[in-house]
């Protein structure tokens, strides 16, 4: 995971000392406290964070598996190194206080790690073992190359944190625009659009455009950091749904009959007549695919950069009102009224999973941005949070008093609820956990009936459509606070746009690829393996790959008697029924072992039983 | 006399060949009528007597000799017969050369001659293709073996990550700092002025690249001397090797007499040489004699000849009738007191004194002539030996005491006595409970080991008493273990013999003993077990009331425990409500409105409908992913009377399902057949198993995930070629190699016919086969 450093982004201080914990990166002429001649003194680490960065002393080359990781930061001993001072002078006779690489944390390079080596390999050639060993040394060598990228990671995450007792949620948004800067506190404001009625709004990947459209055809985009507006249309028609695509240059409006795409001129480009009565839009940002959800029960999968239709899936659930996508390998959430939520890919006629959520009809469903966790809310009032590593089980579950209407992600795993007209924000407690449900991190009472949610992107903002208009509120620690420069740069310019633009249609990802786990591509088709081995044997009339029968080896001093060698053969065909015995036995055991517990254990009251 | 003796040949031959061919019987009386006639002189006679014996000794068997037919001229011409004198002879080709006269030169010629002839025919030559395949097959192996310097090197381009051609030979990529700093100069202004600092500070600015000691050893050996070096150690080592040959050779000489005389001599030679170095040397003398000391010890520590060795002691048993047995044993005898005699360092003028006194000592006996050493001087050794006798005394001691101690079992010889007396009263200890234990003695013969039934007080009874009796013996066991070998012998006694058989328990064998202890510690065991078995249920019951109230909190334990999540429960189970700090506003636009009227409706109709749709469309998703099974029934087949034969073939199960524990989930088990195109269906060469191939692959490449130095590293080129340079093929320089390897192997492309003598063996064992 490649970070650049930010070019010229200057740090958008969006709280006050009194509130937000913010971090500041220490600057070097800032350093007063300390002696300015640096590697003149190899003394002792100056303060805790250069600690963690203290080098070690560097180990045996050849054992490159751990040396160049450090469990934990150490302080280097002096006396260790003045042992062999002339090693390590120089020229000038200066000594290097901090001699080899600096170390890396562990858990920072374990986080850039993929090989699972939990499974256990089975006894390979030494060739093979080659292979394998410049394999996991390529991987180490890359996670901790990674890790040290880190560093330039140098934003950090700003959180509300109450005085002793207070209670964040209390906290309004004047508080908090109070507090912070005359820049940040710009990001808090309200549109009043009282005209054209309920709103969804959606910011485009780098967070820096906003678009909104109202149910009465008020179709807008602008600049919501400069507030510059790029188009103002009104499409006479009711809107359904309004998405960016690719690039704040384009947008995808959900309208009463069918799909239109505007320009950021306010131009019609296309009219999709495929995709009629879309209710609900969401955009494939690799794949480049626009997912339709219709009331007539189909989900498009729409190729933007193409303009074709990939798929178009009959759900078999009514009408479709409720879809998130995941946004860690892109299937596509439904939510259905019989309570369920169905998982969907293009290249699947069916749905990949198919969930019982609520007992009512599903109200609104999220994805985290990790994949890990997915909120639901029901017509049963209540909000759920599951988890989709594989077994969909609900890991906490509120009632709300009112049901949550909508519900999403923010970059950081904060989640927001629309019920009513409030909004109700909760945190997790570290990244990569699940929000809590215990306690509210923030409230705000809009002007109206929330009718549509999002996060911005790479800001502590939360944009929320509702009758009255769009309200942007701060959400301290919402947003990711480090962004990739290549990726979806905020501050990027035309030109930039236009080159990533074209990289990212070269390494667009095909539809097919879209399934529950994204790192399948990295595994073996196992079925036509098996199926190319059968093949081939049937071919060859014998099986290439078959363990040769024991030929037993010539003995000298006429221990190799005819009788001798058919002995040792028996010997070894034995050994080899003997195992296979005994791993059908164990087998055995298994079953029986499985199988036990499945029965209702005796219980002392069975007596009774009549 | 010739005539009388022709008679008596005649007349012995007559007799002896009586019954011999009539033919022969005829020509040869006439033979020697002629002979007779004719011959006068006694040369002719014994001539003739001389074949005749021949005749006669041809006649019998199978070497009768033909009389060959005359076909050349010979000496002796007979009217009646052709004589067969020197045809019968083979001729020999040394008669050729042989002239009238012997002469010596001719003979070495005739030696080379009997040489070529005792040699064999030359074999026929093998056919034109083997020659070729033998001359193949060895230029193949030679060829090999040449080239197989190069594995290693070509091992490693094909295990390097990257190649770059053309191959250059590598420059020390970091030339040590001071080759840089001789060939640099310090040029501007700040430089020198660094420079002049250093100088005036006297910094080393270039230390010398070696020390002149390392220099000096460099420079050490040229050469010349090295290889004089070399041949010295080896004629050296020549020289040692023969002089070991010839060791060896000398002493694998079995005679006996061979022996003595080399050991006579040696004493003599070593005597006079002894008598020389006095006069010379009398220190070495001195030391000489220390070494004749030395043999006196040996012999008086060995008793080598003291008539206790294997020979000896037949000797003495033959010496009664054997006057050289008897002899022998005396020169042994002598022998020994030679050896044991001490030697008296004494100066010429005391000599005479010390032969009278060698004489006094060879009277006297050994011991005693110890004891007066001991007088003499302080000799450790001696004294050692002396009290050895006394010891020697004791031991004889001892064996009245062994029997006694052997019966115990026990190793140990001394310190017996005490644990005796302890167990004597604890063998008291023991009959007092015995009375208390009769009554139940029978039930624990009875129980087994392992049986883990409720006991009846009474033997309850004698377990607890058991118990305490093995605390004890643990704790007597610590303190002293054979004390708690010992003890552990009773209770077995008591256990298993209750009868008299118990006063003698020390008569019990040693391995016994341990069984007990370790069968009274089992019992001890199985009591605590039995202790413990009674909480236990409890304990589980607590567990298991436990486990259901961490259901919420942890689902993996939940799965486990579990096989089936309660489907109802999931859904159903009452949730806390949040406590808003802010209440929705309640009045709401009027399609919220008419939605939470819907949304009213639909709670009041929502329940376990929804639930048991769900169930039912995942049982039919589990159906239709089922493999079916195979039904080949025919009409009419397999209808007839009887248990009627099934035609369904039954399909293999699959892998389990993945929602089998998750009632709320259906997984779809379909394949993605279109992302399954994209992955990789064949595995490449050195993997054999699929797991192996996808660790490889696990770790993504592409610039996305990577750093740019990572992904630069990732994705080098295998070969790297400078554009517009030729690449030469590999040469032996080029990685360190001498390069006389290639012309070697130019030798044998030249002229492959050419054939060494490890070739001809291999020709010859390829003729063989």
């Amino acid at each position: 995971m490649e970070t650049a450093p930010k070019p010229g982004k200057d740090v958008p201080p969006k709280k006050d000392k009194l509130q937000t914990k913010r971090k500041k990166p220490r600057r070097y002429w800032e350093e007063e406290t300390v002696p300015t001649t640096a590697g003149a003194s190899p003394g002792p680490p100056r303060n805790k964070k250069n600690r963690e960065l203290r080098p070690q002393r560097p180990k045996n080359a050849h054992i490159l598996k751990k040396s160049r990781i450090s469990k934990k930061p150490q302080v280097p001993k002096k006396p260790r190194e003045w042992k062999n001072p002339e090693s390590q002078r120089g020229l000038s006779g200066a000594q290097d206080p901090f001699p080899g690489p600096a170390p890396v944390p562990v858990e920072v390079v374990q986080k850039f790690c993929r090989i699972d080596k939990s499974r256990k390999l089975p006894h390979s050639k030494a060739k093979t073992r080659s292979r394998l060993e410049v394999a996991e040394a390529e991987e180490e060598e890359t996670s901790i190359k990674a890790a040290r990228s880190e560093l330039l990671l140098a934003e950090e995450p700003g959180f509300l944190e109450g005085e002793d007792g207070e209670d964040t949620a209390k906290i309004c948004q004047a508080d908090i625009v109070e507090a912070v800067d005359i820049a940040s506190a710009a990001k808090h404001f309200d549109l009043n659009l009282r005209q054209f009625g309920p709103y969804r709004l959606n910011y485009s990947r780098t967070g820096r455009h906003l678009a909104f459209g109202g149910r009465r055809g008020h179709v807008a985009a602008l600049d919501w950091v400069t507030k510059k507006l790029m188009c103002e249309i009104n499409v006479m028609e009711v809107v359904r749904d309004i998405r960016f695509l690719h690039s704040e240059a384009l947008l995808a409006v959900a309208q009463n009959r069918w799909l239109h795409i505007y320009d950021n001129q306010g131009i019609e480009l296309h009219c999709i007549r495929r995709c009629d009565r879309v209710t609900r839009l969401e955009f494939l940002p690799f794949h480049f695919l626009l997912a339709t959800a219709s009331e007539t029960g189909f989900l498009t999968y729409l190729d933007v950069s193409v303009g074709k239709i990939v798929a178009a899936l009959n759900a078999r659930a009514g009408r479709l009102d409720v879809m998130s996508q995941n946004p860690y390998n892109a299937v596509i959430h439904l939510g259905h009224s019989n309570g369920t939520v169905s998982l969907w890919s293009p290249a699947m006629k069916e749905p990949l999973a198919k969930i019982l959520c609520h007992r009512g009809g599903v109200r609104a469903v999220a994805v985290d941005s990790t994949g890990t966790y997915m909120a639901t809310s029901g017509l049963d009032h209540q909000l759920k949070i599951f988890d989709l590593r594989g077994t969909y089980q609900p890991l906490s579950t509120r009632t709300l008093p009112h049901g949550a209407g909508h519900l999403a992600f923010s970059q950081r795993g904060l989640l927001v609820a629309g019920m009513g007209d409030i909004v109700n924000i909760w945190a997790g407690q570290g990244k990569a956990s699940p929000p809590s449900l215990e306690q509210p991190y923030l409230t705000h009472r809009l002007s109206g009936p929330v009718h549509g949610l999002q996060f911005c992107p790479f800001e502590d903002v939360l944009g929320v459509g509702h009758t009255g208009g769009i309200t942007s509120m701060l959400v301290p620690g919402a947003g990711e606070p480090n962004f990739d420069g290549l990726e979806s740069n905020p501050y990027r310019s035309r030109k930039q746009r236009q080159e990533w633009e074209v990289k990212a249609l070269l390494e667009k990802v095909p539809a097919e690829l879209i399934c529950l786990d994204p790192r399948a591509l990295a595994e073996v088709d196992v079925i036509s393996l098996e199926q190319g081995k059968k093949e081939q044997i049937e071919r060859l009339g014998y099986d290439p790959q078959a363990k040769a029968p024991f030929q037993p080896k010539p003995k000298q001093k006429g221990r190799s008697s005819t009788a001798s060698l058919v002995k040792r053969k028996r010997k070894v065909m034995d050994e080899e029924h003997r195992d296979k015995v005994r791993q059908s036995l164990q087998q055995q055991h298994h079953k029986e072992a499985k199988a036990k517990p499945t029965g209702a254990r005796p219980s002392a009251l069975d007596r009774f039983v009549r | 006399m010739g005539i009388l003796h022709s008679h008596f040949s005649v007349a012995s031959f007559n007799s002896l060949l009586a019954l011999s061919q009539q033919e022969e019987l005829a020509d040869l009386p006439k033979d020697y009528l002629l002979s007779e006639s004719e011959d006068e002189g006694d040369n002719d006679g014994e001539r003739k007597h001389q074949k005749l014996l021949e005749a006669i000794s041809s006649l019998d068997g199978k070497n009768r000799r033909k009389l060959a037919e005359r076909s050349e001229a010979s000496l002796k011409v007979s009217e009646f017969n052709v004589s067969s004198e020197g045809s019968g002879e083979k001729l020999v080709l040394a008669d050729l050369l042989e002239p009238v006269k012997t002469s010596s030169s001719l003979a070495t010629v005739k030696k080379q001659l009997s040489r070529v002839k005792s040699k064999k025919t030359v074999e026929l030559p093998l056919n034109k293709e083997e020659i070729e395949r033998i001359h193949r097959e060895v230029a193949f192996n030679k060829t090999a073996q040449v080239l197989s310097k190069w594995d290693p090197v070509v091992l490693k381009n094909r295990q390097a990550e990257q190649l770059v051609f053309p191959l250059e030979k590598e420059e020390p990529a970091i030339a040590p700092i001071e080759h840089v700093l001789s060939g640099w100069k310090a040029r501007t202004p700040l430089e020198q002025e660094i420079f002049n600092l250093l100088h005036k500070n006297k910094q080393p600015v270039a230390d010398p690249l070696l020390t002149p000691v390392e220099k000096a050893s460099l420079r050490a050996m040229s050469l010349e001397e090295a290889k004089m070096r070399r041949g010295e150690l080896q004629r050296a080592r020549a020289l040692q090797s023969y002089y070991e040959a010839k060791a060896r050779r000398e002493k694998k000489i079995k005679s006996k007499k061979y022996h003595k005389v080399v050991k006579k001599g040696k004493a003599k030679k070593a005597l006079k040489e002894f008598e020389q170095l006095r006069k010379v040397n009398p220190a070495a003398a001195l030391e000489e004699l220390e070494k004749i000391e030395k043999a006196r010890m040996m012999e008086r520590m060995s008793l080598k000849h003291q008539n206790s060795g294997k020979w000896a002691k037949s000797k003495a048993i033959m010496a009664k009738y054997d006057l050289e047995a008897r002899q022998a044993m005396q020169e042994q005898l002598s022998k020994n007191k030679e050896l044991t005699q001490k030697l008296q360092v004494a100066s010429e003028s005391e000599e005479e004194e010390g032969g009278t006194e060698d004489v006094e000592e060879l009277l006297v006996p050994d011991v005693v002539n110890e004891v007066q050493m001991n007088a003499d001087g302080p000799n450790p050794w001696m004294l050692r030996s002396c009290t050895s006798d006394t010891k020697e005394a004791a031991t004889q001691e001892d064996p009245e005491q062994l029997p006694e101690l052997e019966a115990h079992g026990v190793s140990e010889s001394e310190g017996e006595e005490r644990p005796v007396a302890e167990e004597e009263i604890l063998l008291r200890e023991f009959e007092e409970r015995r009375s208390l234990r009769k009554i139940s003695e029978l039930s624990q013969d009875a129980e087994p080991a392992g049986s883990q039934e409720t006991k009846d007080s009474g033997s309850q009874e004698v377990l607890s008493e058991l118990r305490v009796l093995s605390q004890k013996l643990k704790e007597n066991h610590q303190s002293r273990k054979q004390k708690a070998s010992s003890e552990g012998t009773i209770p077995q006694v008591q256990r298993e013999e209750p009868a008299p058989e118990e006063e003698e328990p020390l008569l019990l064998q040693r391995p016994e003993r341990v069984q007990t202890l370790e069968e009274l510690e089992e019992l001890g065991k199985e009591e605590c077990f039995q202790n413990k078995e009674l909480p236990r249920p409890v304990l589980e019951g607590q567990q298991s009331e436990r486990t259901p109230n961490n259901r919420p909190d942890a689902p993996k334990e939940k799965k486990k425990k579990e096989q089936m999540i309660d489907l109802q429960n999931l859904l159903t189970t009452q949730s806390p409500s949040v406590k808003s700090l802010a209440v929705p506003t309640v009045e709401e636009l009027e399609d919220e409105e008419e939605r939470n009227h819907r949304q009213m409706i639909k709670e009041a109709f929502a329940g376990d409908d929804v639930i048991r749709d769900f169930l039912k469309e995942k049982r039919e998703a589990v159906e239709a992913s089922k493999p079916k099974d195979v039904d080949l029934t025919l009409p009419g087949w397999g209808e007839a009377p009887g248990s009627p034969p099934s035609f369904l073939i039954k399909a293999p199960e699959g892998p389990p399902r993945k929602d089998k524990n998750l009632p709320n989930v259906i997984i779809n088990e379909k394949r993605n057949i279109h992302a399954a195109a994209h992955q990789v269906r064949v595995l490449p060469y050195p993997f054999t198993h699929h797991w192996q191939f996808e660790r490889t692959i696990q770790t993504p490449i592409g610039s996305t995930w990577n750093t740019q130095r990572a992904f630069q590293k990732l994705t080098t080129p295998k070969v790297v070629t400078k554009p517009g340079h030729i690449i030469n093929p590999i040469k032996a320089e080029d990685v360190g190699y001498r390069s006389s390897s290639r012309s070697d192997l130019s030798v044998i492309q030249r002229n492959p016919k050419r054939i060494t003598t490890r070739h001809k063996k291999q020709l010859k064992k390829c003729s063989v086969d």
